[in-house]
């Protein structure tokens, strides 16, 4: 009765309640959407490149290799031969190569020269391949595949022209080679999204009439003539390695980083994800710690409340003090009211957090590429709400204890 | 329990409210016998309700004794005082008697929640409930209804229904009728003697009207039993 009674209570104050439930609701609902937003973001990140099992390139540092390769940050120090590339290529572990080369750009976007295996063989958030949303996969030497966000950004359709630039950010424009975008990918979240992808052979073709950087003079080369050449590239920038078997890994790893015909190294690309993420994965901590903070505001919103009720509940008090409730139920009844109150707004929390998931999961997957999962709450999650609980347990002590000596003065003759 | 001896008995009672404004007030020798009905009258001011916390045992003398049904109150710790008061005392406040939100019903069976001697003295809460609402010429449909709809009248009915349930020995009145127009006050006083004196319990109500004092056995001055003292802090 003393719990249906601290219920009835809670209902006759509806409206602070109402507003200390809310405000505690969308606190948790920060919280944990932020903590989602957080995994979320972390787990994206990890799987901007999936099955593939090795990452090769010119030796330097795994992370470096892994920003230019997959993320399309930063240059490659050194190339690697073709010569070498063909060499690893025969090994038996290897089970499918594709190599990528890069170092030109079109407009703010990277230019990357891969073979059609590419498509096949990139893979994100575990399983996921790439499909062209408009046109089709490049098929002639002069095809572009655009990324999403390249499409979007430059308002690039299916057939439109487009010019790659020699280098990165380059006024040197490779105008006599205009590309033709065969076909628009559909948006990811992964780098590929801001990439234009070409053939090997085109990235070869653009340079013909280029030596050490400078246009060579004379007239350019005819597009009849380039498409009779040998384009077979000299060297690729990384190569992304599939093995046959898991247990091949680490051998084939070693293997690669001791090759004695080229320096090279040979990456795991989920380890240097996790060694880069430990370098931008610090601003995670502090946004948590801000939504933390607001849950704590929260809190001590709902102690003022129960601070400001106190006055006009000395009267309620006192009845309880007459009719034998000893100091202590009524510091219970404001800590049960309190724990009540929480675990409301912690639930409200809890369902406003899913109906937001709902509501953001394919906008933010479209907008962001951020894949947002819809689960039952886990065991971290329960965990906050129960430290909401008891934190609001903990806060409500304090106007609790104000009650407990308040009514210990009052006696029971409450003028009103 | 002795026929004889006082079910309320203060003997040489001192008390001071703590802080604030300095009030102290001193009784001397004041009993109640078992059974009686005793008006007290006294203005505002006169330390009518301190005298009532003092039997209550939510404030405890700074010396002298007070006893109740035989107890010294001094001598049970405050959790136990407490107890002590659910089980031997009902209260009616002047007003605000209820828990505005909770029903007719439950606020009748409060008490009973903390004094388990009481409790087991009625046999059927909701029953008894009804009986003595109906006893107080309230209609039993008022039962479930939330105390904040019922008219001032009614909730100090309720409120006399709320004490005397689990027949506690003692009533304590604080002005009950006080919020009441003079026709209610009257059939309020017949319903509520005719049930304190059901119940054989020992009815001590203060007031500052003494028009009310002829339904009493006894009728006391404040100001005959009690010295106090006050002064600004």
């Amino acid at each position: 009765m003393i719990l249906r009674l601290a219920i009835a209570s809670l209902f006759a104050r509806a409206l602070t309640v109402g507003m200390t439930v809310l405000a505690i609701g969308l606190s948790v609902m920060l919280f944990l959407g932020v903590e989602k937003v957080r995994t979320g973001a972390k787990a994206s990140f990890a799987d901007t490149i999936s099955g593939t099992d090795l990452i090769v390139g010119a030796r330097s540092g795994s992370v470096q290799l892994l920003l230019y390769s997959v993320f399309r940050i930063g240059n490659a120090t050194n190339n690697v031969t073709w010569q070498s590339y063909q060499d690893i290529a025969a090994w038996p572990e290897v089970e499918w190569i594709v190599p990528i080369s890069l170092g030109d750009s079109h407009r703010q976007f990277r230019v990357m020269g891969t073979t059609p295996a590419f498509f096949e063989r990139y893979k994100y958030r575990r399983d996921r391949g790439l499909s062209v949303a408009d046109g089709v996969l490049m098929d002639d030497l002069f095809d572009a595949v655009i990324g999403a966000d390249v499409a979007n950004a430059l308002g690039y359709r299916v057939d439109d022209p487009i010019v790659v630039a020699h280098g990165l950010a380059s006024f040197l424009h490779h105008d006599d080679q205009p590309f033709r975008v065969a076909g628009i990918l559909e948006k990811t979240g992964t780098p590929v999204d801001r990439t234009v992808i070409v053939s090997l052979a085109a990235i070869e073709a653009i340079h013909v009439d280029w030596k050490s950087g400078a246009r060579a003079p004379g007239a350019g080369t005819p597009e009849e003539v380039i498409r009779q050449m040998d384009l077979t590239p000299n060297a690729i920038t990384a190569a992304l390695v599939g093995v046959e078997s898991p247990i091949q890994i680490f051998g084939l790893q070693r293997a690669i980083n001791e090759y004695s015909e080229e320096p090279l190294l040979a990456i795991l690309p989920g380890v240097a994800l996790q060694e880069l993420w430990a370098i931008v994965g610090v601003a995670e901590t502090a946004l948590l710690a801000v939504s933390a903070m607001v849950v704590v505001t929260a809190l001590i919103g709902m102690m003022a409340t129960i601070f400001s009720s106190l006055n006009e509940r000395r009267r309620e008090m006192a009845i309880f003090r007459a009719m034998g409730a000893r100091p202590r139920v009524i510091v219970a009844m404001l800590v049960l009211e309190a724990v009540l109150t929480a675990a409301l707004g912690g639930a409200l929390g809890l369902g406003l957090l899913y109906f937001g998931l709902i509501v953001a999961q394919p906008i933010v997957d479209s907008a962001f590429g951020l894949w947002l999962p819809i689960e039952a709450p886990a065991l971290r999650e329960l965990w906050v709400l129960i430290g909401v609980i008891v934190a609001g347990a903990v806060v409500s002590l304090v106007p609790a204890l104000r009650a407990y000596r308040l009514s210990l003065a009052d006696g029971m003759m409450v003028r009103t | 329990m002795n026929e004889k001896a006082p079910i309320l008995e203060l003997q040489d009672v001192r008390f001071r409210w703590p802080g604030r404004v300095v009030f102290e007030m001193s009784v001397p020798d004041f009993s109640v016998a078992p059974g009686e009905t005793v008006l007290l009258l006294g203005e505002s001011g006169s330390g009518k309700s301190t005298l009532l916390s003092l039997i209550c045992g939510t404030v405890l003398a700074q010396a002298g004794r007070v006893s109740v049904a035989g107890t010294a109150l001094d001598e049970l710790s405050g959790g136990k005082r407490d107890r002590f008061r659910g089980e031997h005392v009902g209260v009616v406040f002047q007003q605000f008697n209820l828990l505005p939100f909770g029903s007719v019903l439950e606020n009748i069976r409060l008490p009973l929640r903390f004094a388990p001697e009481r409790r087991a003295r009625v046999a059927d809460e909701a029953q008894e409930a009804a009986r003595l609402c109906n006893a107080l010429g309230l209609p039993e449909a008022v039962l479930g209804s939330r105390a904040a709809a019922l008219s001032v009248g009614q909730q100090q009915r309720v409120a006399v229904a709320r004490a005397l349930i689990g027949q506690p020995p003692i009533l304590l009145a604080d002005e009950p009728t006080s919020a009441l127009d003079e026709e209610s006050q009257s059939a309020f006083l017949d319903l509520m003697f005719k049930q304190v004196r059901a119940s054989g319990a020992t009815l001590l109500m203060v007031s500052h009207d003494p028009r009310l004092s002829t339904r009493f056995d006894r009728v006391v001055r404040m100001s005959d039993i009690a010295h106090v003292e006050r002064q600004a802090a």
